[in-house]
């Protein structure tokens, strides 16, 4: 499956790793339900290096469209919440 | 349904939404593609806007840091004619200062954070700008409008996922700097002030410099003054009058309570 994670770029991540992604999802998820900013900061970090370990780099001029999405590494609680209510974040 | 999918599917909305809207689907392509060449643009505007920015707070560390050397080079000469508390009032200022200076270099590393980021966004924008664009003339060339829709459909979703992360990229870079403009404009404000930048020629920041400096002239006048007396004992009037002036400048110089007025005093008298 393609990963990305916004602002950095595309990553091939092995299917077998979905379950332990989808572990680290969780808790971030939880982090942003309780408002929890620095478990929600600990979470995302955690989740993004799992992507960008497990994963091979996708070449920039590749053409495909991510399966999963992530925030940017530096993004915010409030950022994301924002971004899940499709609240102007992403231009156009 | 988990986060990472939740955001996947937002971006593909608008993607899809973006698609519906040309009729010819190779028309869709040569639209898309001027798009992509705008949001290029657009990004590295956003690049050279945040290298300004960067570079502004590069010029506000310089200037702050020269004027932080002047302090304690006034708390030196303050504590070499034995007024400690001259220096002290010299040393709080640098204190201050280098809080100051410190945020700045703070901003400053988030700037070159937020320009390195931009840049490698418009080269990823870049390489599939240039891919897309290599396949829409394939596409262009080799297929009926039927049988063009797919091809590119899947062309279009990969470069409308690159192009939603870039113009989010973007506005945040651009957010980020906004705010930080607005403080570097407070800085540009008080450094041409003089408050800081020059702090022997106007407002509060020059009294250490001017208690420094009448003091000098104090002993200046002194020296003057014996020198007259051992020289000319039986002198003339003239000779007496002019240093007369300076006594007067050194009351209006010692005097704190309108800092603010004084040099306009002195611009009188000399």
């Amino acid at each position: 499956m393609i990963v990305r994670i916004l602002a950095e770029g595309q990553w091939t991540v092995a299917d077998d790793q979905l379950d332990s992604l989808n572990a680290l999802d969780s808790a971030l998820e939880a982090a942003i339900a309780d408002g929890d900013a620095l478990t929600f900061a600990k979470s995302l970090e955690a989740l993004l290096d799992a992507v960008r370990t497990s994963g091979s780099p996708l070449p920039d001029d590749t053409l495909e469209d991510s399966d999963l999405i992530l925030p940017p590494a530096d993004a915010t609680l409030e950022e994301v919440r924002e971004l899940l209510n499709d609240d102007g974040l992403i231009p156009g | 349904m988990t986060l990472m999918k939740r955001i996947s599917l937002i971006f593909r909305a608008k993607a899809d939404k973006a698609l519906d809207r040309a009729e010819d689907p190779r028309e869709t392509l040569d639209y898309s593609y001027k798009r992509q060449l705008d949001l290029l643009s657009k990004v590295r505007r956003g690049v050279a806007d945040v290298a300004t920015s960067r570079k502004r707070v590069e010029l506000q560390v310089t200037q702050l840091e020269q004027q932080s050397n002047k302090l304690t080079e006034q708390a030196q000469k303050a504590l070499a004619v034995g007024r400690e508390d001259l220096a002290r009032e010299a040393l709080t200022r640098k204190s201050a200062l280098t809080g100051q200076i410190n945020d700045l270099r703070a901003q400053h590393a988030q700037l070159q954070g937020e320009e390195e980021k931009l840049t490698l966004a418009s080269q990823r924008l870049q390489a599939k700008v240039e891919s897309f664009r290599t396949r829409k003339e394939t596409i262009k060339a080799t297929y009926t409008a039927a049988e063009a829709q797919t091809r590119i459909n899947e062309a279009f979703s990969g470069i409308s996922e690159e192009m939603g992360d870039v113009g989010m990229a973007v506005q945040r870079a651009e957010d980020k700097t906004a705010q930080m403009q607005a403080r570097a404009g407070a800085i540009d404000e008080l450094i041409s002030s003089g408050a800081l930048d020059d702090a022997s020629s106007v407002g509060r920041g020059d009294d250490i410099a001017r208690e420094l400096e009448a003091m000098t002239s104090q002993s200046d006048v002194e020296s003057e003054l014996a020198a007259l007396k051992a020289g000319a004992s039986g002198g003339s009037p003239q000779a007496l009058d002019a240093p007369e002036a300076r006594p007067a400048q050194i009351e209006a110089s010692q005097t704190e309570a309108t800092p603010v007025a004084e040099p306009r005093k002195e611009e009188g008298q000399a």
